[in-house]
């Protein structure tokens, strides 16, 4: 019993830490950038279809094509920015046409999937998928482990480069004080654009590392929805730190659930999370 | 045009419809037609909520499941007419509606919209997980051969309820449109804050919307049952529902009743029509690429591509009855 | 001796660290005209949106009429009596003039004796505005109908945030004409202001905030010679 608990909780942080990476983006985008981008779990799904792909017929490495394909993902950002700013942001529209916009994307990109790829799940190979650590009773299988490692290696890239580079500097500005940095004559358009841009590239190596875990179809970016946005209003819009919590305790308890309720459960676990926390602190719990 | 008046022409013209498709005498008419009119009512109860007060709900195949799900469970405990049974199905969508209004509508727009899609996976939860409704696995409901009292075939039935239903839904929706209530929708979608500066009781009043709303497609969902024959939480949930009542309106334009169901006349249509000519995932394509390009080049859809045409004229489309 | 209308006592709030308002206590007697002045900052528009429902205080009372205002939403205190206008005019943008006003008509203003958009417009010279969208509108025609919006409430307590901001001198002069109009009628107001001839011209008495405190509370022509306020305003 206790090794099951014990296993549970691991493999529930494991996978916590991949959460992470999923909501890293949608922390950047909705948490600095105020732009409720519902489409961020279809962009992983199609960086997982981007994996895929390198690894069934290059033969890569998946995350090392994640990786290496993180500039395209990052132009894909900017563009959809430039977009959405034209149409929305500088027409001061209702923000209901800027979620209708992204809501209409997710369904775009998970139907050229289905017509180009079917509904079959797909899968990757790599010597990390199969072997797993094993640590007195806990097993701690590589296919969890090596993302997890990832995902926070990529967190804390993405938060020195927000504390120490310029143009990191710039978008933690523009969720503060747009005034402010336009008076610095700073772009703030330039900069959300970059941003926006940075939060796409994530996607690349989320759905990369999202294809080791688990077979990928192309409806499954749908599940995440609800995760991704549970982990940001928990650990606090735009807050590091507060999402890696956040999407650990998700993991934790999901996996708990799974283990000794079944399941058919889990997905209720992350909305209901959702919901308590929207309910009780709308803030999260690091937020500003 | 009084509502009294309003509601007795748009009734001739369902009745004329129904003669109508009668008259074409192909099943296949009543069948299509059946998902045409359901979207009329989906969409505009929607628009109730979304294009009125401003509020987007991302969880419309919650409350349709849910009065989809009640008929399935009265069918089990105590079988009822199907009238009934929507009326049944109305109560439980609108009891859901005001409990998750009260729980999300201090939220800030865009986390209550993302509420609204939590509240539903949460629900779709709870169905996979009852073994009275069959679980994930389903449940079949057995379609009489003909109507009670009416002897029509009963997918005639189907379409003649659902065309009631869609003759009232437009009229609630014109109802409101131009009374008190909604010119205090309009102000809550215009600017929340100074609606209640202004003496508007904005919290009573989106409650007041999310009820209808979720109650309007309870009703919509109740006959489906029997529309579908077999019922499983995936389909009944299905994300399409959220897509589908949420495009129509922004298609046709969110301002007024026509609207909605402009668009769900026009992108249910064409669904049927690419599901049997093409394949069903081209449908979805065909509703998110259309959907995006209205959000994006027409923002007041179709009623607002009229109005534009007309601005000559200086024909209002809007709440336009302060002067009547 | 008229009775004390607006009782607020001890109000307190904070942001954070930083204390918006320490304990302010005022009182505004019926039909009497007061003037809120301070630099910027000072907590001045905090205090409006207080006693308005906007924002949640920390410590203190509100009282209207002897009613307390603890917990009331925004529009239970408009009925009760009590308007109040946006610094940046915050009109309905896809409502017409006409219909933005007939929001507090309906919502605001007891059921007896209900004005008419009409009449309203015709107050602040916006009638031949009527079907214009507040887009179209200029500065101090929006000045106006955020004005007409707040009257249109009936209100007992008007408190005018700000309303003269950037308009020219005619422009200024016309709405002191109308605040000085609405102030026969029975009107109280409480203006907050920056320009210091429309303070001077409209009160009776002169209440001066800083730094979240009252410093200075009475006739108008001794406040603005107080040395604390002179400081206050241009510095040490």
């Amino acid at each position: 019993m206790l090794d099951l608990f014990g296993n549970a909780l691991v493999s529930g942080v494991l996978l916590g830490g991949f959460y992470a990476a999923v909501t890293i983006g949608v922390s950047i985008s909705f948490g600095m950038l105020d732009i409720v981008n519902i489409a961020h779990p279809a962009f992983i799904i199609l960086g997982s279809y981007c994996a895929y792909i390198a690894n069934a017929w290059l033969g890569i490495d998946p995350i090392v094509a994640g990786v290496v394909l993180l500039p395209a993902f990052y132009l894909l950002g900017a563009g959809i920015y430039q977009i959405y700013y034209l149409c929305f942001e500088r027409r001061g529209e209702q923000s209901l046409r800027g979620l209708a916009f992204f809501f209409g994307l997710l369904f775009i990109t998970e139907v050229v999937l289905v017509l180009v790829f079917g509904v079959d799940y797909r899968l990757v190979e790599a010597w990390y998928i199969g072997p797993s650590l094993h640590l007195g009773v806990v097993e701690l299988p590589l296919r969890l482990l090596v993302p997890c490692v990832v995902s926070l290696a990529l967190i804390s890239l993405l938060q020195l480069f927000l504390s120490r580079s310029f143009i990191g500097r710039g978008i933690l500005a523009v969720a503060q004080d747009q005034l402010a940095l336009r008076l610095m004559a700073a772009d703030p358009v330039r900069i959300k654009r970059i941003a926006f841009g940075v939060s796409i590239a994530t996607a690349s190596v989320a759905g990369a590392i999202l294809i080791v875990i688990q077979p990928v179809e192309p409806s499954l970016g749908r599940e995440y929805i609800g995760r991704v946005f549970a982990i940001c209003v928990l650990g606090g819009l735009g807050s590091f730190a507060g999402t890696v919590v956040a999407a650990m305790a998700l993991g934790m308890v999901e996996s708990l659930t799974a283990t000794f309720y079944g399941p058919s459960w889990s997905p209720a676990v992350a909305f209901g999370f959702l919901l308590i926390a929207l309910a009780v602190r709308p803030a999260g719990v690091f937020g500003r | 045009m009084r509502s009294v008046t309003f509601l007795l022409v748009a009734a001739a013209c369902a009745a004329i419809v129904f003669a109508v498709m009668r008259w074409i005498g192909n099943g296949y008419v009543f069948f299509a037609g059946y998902v045409v009119l359901q979207y009329i009512v989906l969409a505009t109860a929607w628009n109730i909520l979304g294009g009125y007060c401003g509020y987007v709900n991302f969880g419309t195949a919650a409350f349709f499941a849910l009065g989809a799900y009640t008929t399935i469970v009265l069918q089990k405990l105590a079988p009822i007419p199907l009238p009934l049974a929507m009326v049944v199905g109305g109560l439980v969508s609108g009891v859901l509606g005001l409990g998750m209004g009260y729980l999300t509508l201090r939220l800030r727009g865009a986390y209550f919209s993302i509420a609204t899609l939590a509240m539903a996976v949460v629900a779709q939860t709870l169905m996979v997980n009852w073994s009275l409704v069959g679980g994930s696995a389903g449940t079949f409901i057995i379609r009489p051969a003909r109507a009670p009292l009416l002897g029509i075939a009963y997918i005639q039935y189907l379409c003649l309820l659902m065309l009631v239903l869609s003759v009232l839904t437009l009229a609630l929706a014109r109802t409101i449109e131009r009374s008190r209530l909604g010119y205090g929708f309009a102000a809550i979608r215009d600017d929340e804050l100074a609606a209640e500066a202004s003496g508007v009781p904005t919290l009573r009043l989106k409650l007041l919307a999310t009820t209808l709303s979720g109650a309007v497609m309870g009703m919509a969902g109740a006959p489906l049952p029997f529309y579908v024959t077999y019922l499983d939480p995936a389909s009944a949930f299905s994300l399409s529902y959220a897509v589908n009542t949420i495009a129509m309106p922004l298609i046709g334009g969110t301002a007024s009743w026509p609207g909605p169901m402009i668009g769900a006349v026009l992108i249910a249509t064409l669904q049927q029509v690419a599901t049997v000519t093409i394949s069903s995932a081209v449908n979805l394509l065909i509703v998110g690429v259309v959907l995006v390009g209205f959000v994006v080049a027409a923002p007041n859809g179709i009623l607002g591509l009229l109005q534009a045409a007309h601005l000559g004229r200086g024909n209002r489309l809007r709440l336009s009855a302060v002067q009547r | 001796m008229s009775a004390a209308l607006l009782e607020i006592s001890g109000l307190s709030k904070r942001f954070g660290g930083f204390v918006a308002l320490d304990g302010i206590d005022l009182a505004v007697r019926a039909g009497e005209r007061l003037g809120l002045i301070g630099p910027n900052g000072s907590g001045k528009s905090t205090l409006v949106n207080c006693v308005g429902g906007t924002l949640r205080y920390d410590a203190g009372c509100v009282r209207l009429d002897g009613h307390s205002l603890e917990r009331l939403p925004a529009h239970r205190r408009v009925r009760l009596g009590l308007a109040r206008t946006f610094q940046l005019p915050r009109p309905f943008p896809s409502l017409t003039v006409g219909e933005n006003l007939r929001i507090p008509i309906e919502y605001a203003s007891p059921t007896g004796a209900r004005p008419h958009v009409e009449a309203l417009l015709g107050m602040v010279g916006l009638r031949e505005r009527a079907q214009a969208r507040p887009g179209d509108l200029t500065q101090v025609e929006m000045r106006k109908l955020e004005l007409a919006r707040a009257m249109a409430a009936q209100p007992r307590l008007l408190i005018a945030d700000e309303v003269m901001a950037g308009l020219s001198h005619g422009e200024i002069d016309e709405l002191l004409a109308l605040l000085l109009r609405l102030n026969d009628q029975g009107v109280t107001i409480m203006m907050i202001e920056h320009i210091m001839r429309a303070v001077m011209l409209f009160s009776q008495r002169l209440v001066v905030l800083v730094a979240g405190r009252k410093i200075a509370d009475g006739d108008p022509a001794e406040v603005v010679r107080n040395p604390e306020v002179e400081r206050a305003y241009l510095g040490e």
